[in-house]
């Protein structure tokens, strides 16, 4: 089963790196860019058959590695 | 006294603290590789600076969970000193030793110079060798140095005096030019609510002998060594 994890920033904590990136898009000539906030997919194959257990491991993994909860959320989606 | 500094692979500053620290003591401090899972008795765990893991995921976000930090984190709640430096405070932010997150610096560049620190709580074993509201010099190396936390943590932070160093200017005023990374309050090191736990970005280290331009950080070392001992 694949899980396909997605972690992005708190609403309101700061993102140098989507700002720079907002401006990189404005400076390619892309009007109307308001707002970019970067954050990290992965993409973690599991050797599970149940989805309960494996949509449990893989929100461990978020609390426990993955994502840090001080600054950002996450979310999974299960594929079988 | 014992002491002993963790090394992880891509530490770039443990034999700095540890000569720098074995000036303060009478011998050199223990190396210690992160995959032991035991520890010897310690006085003093030192976790160094440096990029551990390369720095993947986040800084400091693969050491938390190395055999040789679990045991680190289970001495400190037992009341075991740690001082952590640059990447050794991103570590333990990690761990939850100290709260809050070191984020990527606001203008997304590496900063390594001089910054100036004021003292902003003299009274924990690392700092009670400066005065309070002293000034000192001490270098910074770093791109994730951006001290971030949330609100009701900062009032609790503020709470607990447990804000040990701002960045400030050379005559010791903390404004926004002498914040070299985009910290929140120009936070640079931060104490747990014991005082026994030390986090902080710039390298005293780095500014412990005078044929190294300057001894500002002796003190720290010297105090810590003194209140320890």
């Amino acid at each position: 089963m694949k899980a396909r994890i997605h972690i992005t920033l708190k609403p309101g904590v700061h993102d140098p790196q989507g700002r720079a990136i907002g401006n990189a898009l404005a400076a390619l000539g892309f009007a109307g860019v308001n707002d970019v906030r970067q954050g990290k997919y992965l993409e973690i194959e599991i050797g599970e058959t149940d989805r309960k257990t494996a949509s449990a491991m893989a929100e461990e993994m978020c609390t426990k590695l993955l994502a840090n909860p001080v600054i950002e959320n996450y979310t999974v989606e299960l594929e079988d | 006294m014992k002491a002993g500094i963790i090394v992880f692979p891509g530490s770039n500053c443990d034999r700095d603290i540890q000569v720098a620290l074995g000036q303060s003591l009478d011998s050199l401090p223990d190396m210690i590789w992160h995959r032991e899972a035991t520890l010897p008795d310690l006085d003093l765990i030192v976790v160094p600076g440096g990029f551990s893991y390369g720095d993947y995921l986040r800084s400091g976000a693969m050491a938390a969970h190395s055999p040789a930090m679990r045991e680190v984190v289970a001495r400190a709640k037992a009341g075991v000193p740690v001082l952590a430096i640059c990447n050794g405070f991103q570590i333990l932010t990690e761990c939850g030793l100290l709260p809050g997150i070191l984020m990527p610096n606001t203008d997304l560049k590496f900063v390594c110079r001089d910054v100036f620190l004021r003292v902003e709580n003299p009274s924990t074993p690392f700092t009670h060798h400066y005065e309070d509201g002293e000034v000192i010099r001490v270098p910074v190396a770093h791109h994730d140095g951006n001290y971030f936390v949330d609100p009701d943590t900062y009032q609790d932070l503020i709470a607990h005096d447990q804000i040990a160093f701002r960045y400030c200017d050379d005559g010791g005023e903390v404004n926004e030019g002498a914040n070299p990374n985009g910290s929140l309050d120009n936070i640079a090191g931060v104490v747990n609510r014991d005082r026994t736990v030390l986090g902080m970005m710039p390298h005293p280290e780095r500014l412990a002998d005078e044929q190294l331009g300057g001894t500002d950080g002796r003190a720290l070392f010297d105090g810590l060594v003194a209140a320890l001992s």
